[in-house]
């Protein structure tokens, strides 16, 4: 059914039915040309804050400043087999800088000497100083992620000249350069947002939380928390070519259902936030392009705290992972739609590449008898948290997982965490088995592992574990990694993937898809690493 | 124990079987009130014996068999974890009215108290529990309920008291009203005469005259705590998985509703609603039987 | 004078209801669970940095101080900023709450237009078929789980029929809201001449109002009928009747008209209620309403929201009461404001 049929069916509808109450209206031909330029996004949530070096901007916040603002360098193109477009991970090139220069000890950026900002300002190099200097030192995540690639203090950051900017590195680290092509080091207006700035506040977050400053493609003309967010293109845009789509208008819709319907309906142009369910079935019958790509660095996996007892106990926790019922999850709760990372043959050697499958598979009978071994013959009980921000594939999943822990004796009890506390309750480390996805913007396994393994024990060591063989192959990996010693680091990288396997304080279960679904005549979908929608390349017609 | 002299006074004193008879009268004359008689029956059934009448284990998964349409095998059909709806929703009947019975039970306990004693003793009694009462009227009920809740802890233990806190003011009122009215009366001032204690005669003679009409309201409130708890369920406070509860079932169907699995949110949706319906008429009628004046 | 007097009275009679209301909902979100102070820390944050952020928000002080400070920045119309959307709570409100007020106000002048004639019948014909069926259709409205009518309602007149327009919040995506004057989509698009848009307004209007509306049908038909009957019992309409003046005069006319009073009460009462209770609608049809806006927050741990809806819908109910209290003193006289 069009549009225009469905307006004539329910204008007579509305009718009939009596109740009472005005027909949609017709589209004036005025709004049917704005649809035409117009890009329809529906989503679950939307941002809180539009500036990614906010305090506590959240994941939809990402997408907004991908979007309304440049950085200095950003990542080329690849087409993957099934042709999704998809980010280069090794392939990284200018974006506000022409060209780059790496030495040894520093990288040298030559801006464009067109690019303007959406106020008219030219982007010159004290503001690039001035938002390197605000990454790392505003604190909290943005000045976490910036430490990821060694960028921790703003005298790393040189004004050489009007359009020149150096950055020296503190060490050699091979995710320095990486770094400066994820979101957070974007290029901030720095004459405007200094004048909005106050002895509290002096890096004007308040002002850039509300108020967009960058030179993106896309001007974020309206934003209503909550309920909609719409981006104009900005057309004197110099960092790529002019992108298609005139206006986007992203939309918030709590309901999965009503999501699916307006897709479903036409009404809807994309959306990436669905039940897997619902992406196996629009795929199925057709009528709209589905596009499916494995996070890259990420897992869903459960997590057993081995600080813990009895999960400090290595052959308890091998009897876990002999119990997850992993291929019901896969069938019933994910719908196939998403990489087992279970099951490896037997002898199967581990590659240098993460995430990978690891060899433990249901075996209840093993299970048991680990667990004997390890002195629980009549099992225990514990309790198996998840985050009910999630509940959709988590509480399926617990479910499952807990009928199947109930027959070799361990009973859980479950435990929905609201989503605003399930980060304290991690970081709190008390939680004694959970569920929980982690999953890394830098795609490199020394990267997932320096957080999730070392014995450091980041935050994101949810499961306090400690091994000085670990923290070892670790650190020598990322050393090796810095010198381009590919062997060694291949060697080092299979060491920890290895030991991780063995000794199981995390059980990998699968690597998440991002599903997204479109209209056939939606096209220039790009995967990346944050996830996230890239407006500048899409098409609509 | 004579009450003639109030005439408001529903017809306690003359006796168990004239009550009884008028309620035959009133059943007969209004067969909605007998429909849910039967209703009642239906669900005291499944929620005392639901556990041994189901044909499946609920919580019994059988994902080769999930999303299954309704049929012969599994009447309401079968979930994402192909348990059997129809279990689930016998099964969850006991918990749905478990809550709804303890929370009404608490808030006739205790605003009933409270209302006893503000509408005997006045004074600063009846202002600071009218206050109180006030108070919790003038929240947005379901958002109090949703932030008890949040903030005690988010088990079954707190949607009870959450839903006895926000009925309190509706007994505490009612009982203080009826009290007020029956304070000087006859009988009341007879027993004081007689060098009764307040309390005693607050126990003995006032509180069992309110009984009538406060099992009316109990029986009106009853589907109203049940319609709360299933909200509270609904958006993801309370229950745990994966005990079934008649709300969380709907939230779990809601999101299948548009693919076209209909059966998971309706059927408990359903039972949900007759329930309460149940409830409602069985409130009405009551209210015949023991005070046909009253009757709206 | 006596009646300014009383309606002083009333007025300070509300007060503590007042300040019972902001204790409470300061109590009951300090121990939400939640920690703020590690929200705005962010995620890779260290207990040092958490506690800095803690004092920084002044949210390692004793509760005595903060709720002074909470009192203090209330009496200023700070309400605090929301943590999910980044903004000031009040502003957040503001922009809300016409919607939710819009929402509840069509849902109730629908569920009127059913449930009073409905009443009168059932009065008129006391004991007979349309009196049962009267009395079981309002119970049956107020069984149904909003939450679940809402769903089915989408599904059945959006999904299958198509006709319904999407269920995207208060106006279709391709029209703009119209200039604000009173936040009522429907009056200001009316108010600017701008039919299209007001027909948009009604259609996104129609299904939400009416899952609300429903809810509303037992309450409002059951006092009408009640009202009616105590009035058709009255001596003046068993005059009226015996004047030979025919059955619909005298109805209409004599009857209704003396039992309105009752209704308007409990219409305000209703509509209170109503609007506290459409967190549920507002969240099956995306509608930017303070409800949904509140549940959200809760669910997120986000206090300062949740304080500002309760305290707002509060403080409204305490208005509304006040109001009907008033207009009731005015309209007749022979009631006594109680305090």
């Amino acid at each position: 059914m069009d549009r225009r049929d469905f307006l004539k069916t329910s204008s007579a509808a509305a009718a009939t039915a009596g109740l009472g109450i005005a027909a949609p209206a017709v589209l004036s031909p005025a709004k049917a040309d704005a649809r035409q330029e117009t890009l329809l996004i529906v989503s679950e949530s939307g941002p809180n804050n539009i500036d990614i070096q906010g305090v506590g901007t959240n994941v939809p916040g990402y997408e907004a400043s991908w979007n309304s603002y440049d950085r200095l360098l950003t990542h080329a193109m690849k087409t993957e087999p099934n042709g999704t477009q998809y980010y280069d991970r090794d392939k990284i090139i200018p974006e506000l800088a022409e060209d780059v220069a790496i030495s040894d000890m520093s990288a040298t950026f030559k801006l464009r000497k067109d690019a303007t900002f959406h106020d008219g300002a030219p982007v010159t190099a004290k503001d690039v100083k001035y938002s390197l200097d605000r990454a790392v030192t505003v604190g909290g995540f943005p000045t976490f992620q910036m430490s990821a690639g060694s960028l921790t203090k703003p005298e790393q950051f040189v004004i050489v000249d009007d359009h020149t900017v150096r950055v020296d590195f503190l060490r050699k680290d091979r995710l320095t350069i990486p770094d400066l092509a994820v979101i957070v080091p974007c290029v901030i207006n720095s004459e405007l947002v200094k004048k909005h700035a106050t002895d509290a506040d002096p890096w004007g977050l308040e002002f850039t939380k509300q108020n967009e400053a960058g030179s993106g493609a896309y001007k974020i003309t309206r934003w209503t928390p909550g309920s909609e967010v719409v981006f104009e293109r900005n057309d004197s845009w110099k960092c790529g070519p002019l992108p298609k789509i005139k206006r986007v208008i992203w939309r918030m819709v709590p309901s999965a259902g009503n999501r699916r319907a307006l897709l479903e309906r036409g009404d809807a142009d994309i959306s990436y936030d669905l039940p897997n369910k619902d992406f196996v079935e629009l795929k199925e019958n057709g009528k709209l392009t589905i596009v499916s790509t494995p996070y890259s660095n990420g897992i869903q996996y459960i997590g057993m705290n081995v600080a813990i007892p009895p999960f400090d106990n290595l052959k308890v926790r091998q009897a876990v992972a002999a119990t997850i019922p992993y291929q019901k999850i896969m069938d019933a709760v994910l719908f196939g739609l998403a990489k087992p990372l279970f099951g490896a043959a037997p002898g199967t050697p581990v590659t240098p590449t993460w995430p990978q499958p690891h060899g433990y598979v249901t075996d209840l009978a093993k299970a048991k008898q680990l667990l004997s071994e390890a002195g629980f013959p009549d099992g225990f009980e514990t309790t198996l948290s998840f985050d009910l921000g999630f509940a959709g594939v988590n509480e399926p999943l617990c479910v499952l997982t807990q009928e199947s822990l109930a027959q070799i004796g361990i009973k859980t009890t479950i435990n929905k965490i609201p989503g605003a506390n399930w980060r304290t309750e991690l970081n709190k480390k008390t939680m004694p088995l959970f569920t929980n996805v982690f999953s890394g913007w830098l795609d490199y396994p020394e990267y997932f592992f320096y957080w999730c393994y070392h014995g450091q024990n980041s935050v994101f060591n949810t499961v306090n574990y400690k091994s000085p063989e670990m923290d070892r192959l670790i650190d020598s990996a990322r050393a090796a990694a810095a010198i381009d010693d590919t062997a060694a680091y291949n060697k080092d990288v299979e060491g920890f993937v290895a030991l991780a396997f063995h000794d199981i304080p995390r059980i990998p279960l699968y690597q998440p898809y991002v599903n997204v679904a479109m209209q056939k005549t939606i096209s220039g979908y790009q995967y990346w690493f944050h996830r996230r929608l890239d407006y500048r390349a899409m098409v609509k017609g | 124990m004579s009450e003639t002299s109030v005439d408001t006074i529903p017809r306690h004193a003359t006796g168990l079987a004239a009550t009884l008879q008028h309620a035959r009268y009133v059943i007969g004359e209004n067969p909605v009130t007998g429909l849910s008689v039967s209703l009642f029956a239906l669900l005291l059934i499944a929620a005392l014996f639901g556990p041994w009448l189901v044909p499946y284990d609920p919580l019994a998964s059988d994902t080769n068999l999930a999303l299954h349409t309704p049929t012969p095998q599994h009447w309401f059909g079968t979930d994402q974890l192909g348990r059997d709806i129809f279990s689930r929703v016998v099964v969850a009947t006991r918990l749905d009215m478990g809550i709804a019975i303890a929370s009404v039970a608490a808030v006739f306990i205790i605003g009933g108290f409270a209302g006893l004693i503000a509408g005997y003793f006045g004074g600063w009694t009846d202002r600071i529990i009218s206050r109180l009462a006030d108070t919790i009227m003038a929240f947005p009920l379901f958002v109090l309920a949703m932030g008890i809740v949040a903030a005690l802890g988010n088990t079954v233990t707190n949607i009870v008291i959450a839903t006895a806190i926000i009925n309190f003011p509706l007994y505490a009122r009612v009982a203080r009203t009826e009290t007020n009215v029956r304070r000087d009366a006859g009988f009341v001032q007879a027993a004081r005469l007689t060098g009764n204690s307040e309390m005693r005669i607050l126990l003995t003679q006032i509180a069992p005259n309110l009984l009538p009409i406060m099992i009316v309201q109990m029986s009106l409130t009853m589907g109203y705590a049940i319609l709360n708890a299933a909200g509270l369920s609904f958006i993801g406070l309370g229950v745990r998985p994966p005990t079934p509860e008649w709300g969380i079932m709907v939230a779990e169907g809601s999101g299948f509703i548009v693919s076209g699995e209909w059966w998971i949110a309706l059927f408990p949706g359903l039972a949900l609603m007759l329930a309460v319906f149940c409830f409602n008429l069985l409130g009405d009628g009551l209210r015949d039987i023991f005070d046909p004046q009253r009757r709206t | 004078m006596n009646l300014i007097l009383q309606i002083a009275k009333r007025i300070l009679s509300a007060i503590p209801s007042l300040i019972g209301v902001v204790i409470v909902t300061f109590l009951l979100t300090r121990v939400l669970p939640g920690d703020t102070a590690a929200y705005f820390a962010g995620p890779a944050a260290t207990p040092t940095a958490i506690e800095e952020v803690r004092k920084k928000l002044g949210l390692d002080k004793p509760l005595g101080a903060q709720f002074v400070a909470y009192v203090e920045a209330l009496a200023h119309g700070d309400l605090g900023n929301s943590l999910t959307t980044g903004q000031p709570v009040t502003q957040d409100l503001a922009a809300r709450l016409p919607a939710s007020a819009e929402l509840t106000l069509i849902g109730l002048i629908a569920s009127m237009l059913i449930s009073i004639p409905l009443g009168i019948l059932a009065a008129v014909k006391q004991g007979s078929l349309i009196d049962h069926a009267c009395r079981l259709i309002a119970t049956a409205g107020v069984s149904l789980p909003v939450f679940f009518t809402g769903l089915l309602l989408v599904y059945v007149f959006y999904y299958l029929l198509g006709w319904a327009p999407a269920p995207l919040g208060r106006l279709d995506v391709f029209y703009s809201p119209p200039p604000t004057v009173t936040g009522f989509y429907l009056i200001d698009s009316l108010l600017a001449g701008d039919l299209e848009t007001f027909r948009a307004t009604a259609a996104q209007l129609a299904l939400p109002a009416i899952t609300l509306g429903l809810f509303a049908l037992a309450p409002i038909a059951r006092i009408t009928r009640a009202s009616m009957l105590s009035v058709l019992a009255a001596d003046f309409i068993r005059t009226a009747r015996a004047s030979g003046l025919s059955a619909r005069t005298v109805i209409i006319t004599y009857a209704f008209r003396n039992a309105m009073l009752p209704v308007v009460t409990t219409l305000g009462m209703v509509f209170s209620f109503l609007l506290g209770a459409n967190v549920l609608v507002e969240k099956v049809f995306a509608w930017p309403g303070a409800g949904s806006y509140a549940v959200e927050a809760l669910i997120a741990s986000d206090y300062a929201p949740v304080q500002g809806f309760v305290l707002a819908m509060a403080v409204l109910y305490i208005l509304l009461n006040l109001l009907i209290d008033v207009a009731y003193g005015f309209i007749d006289p022979r009631v006594r404001l109680e305090g």
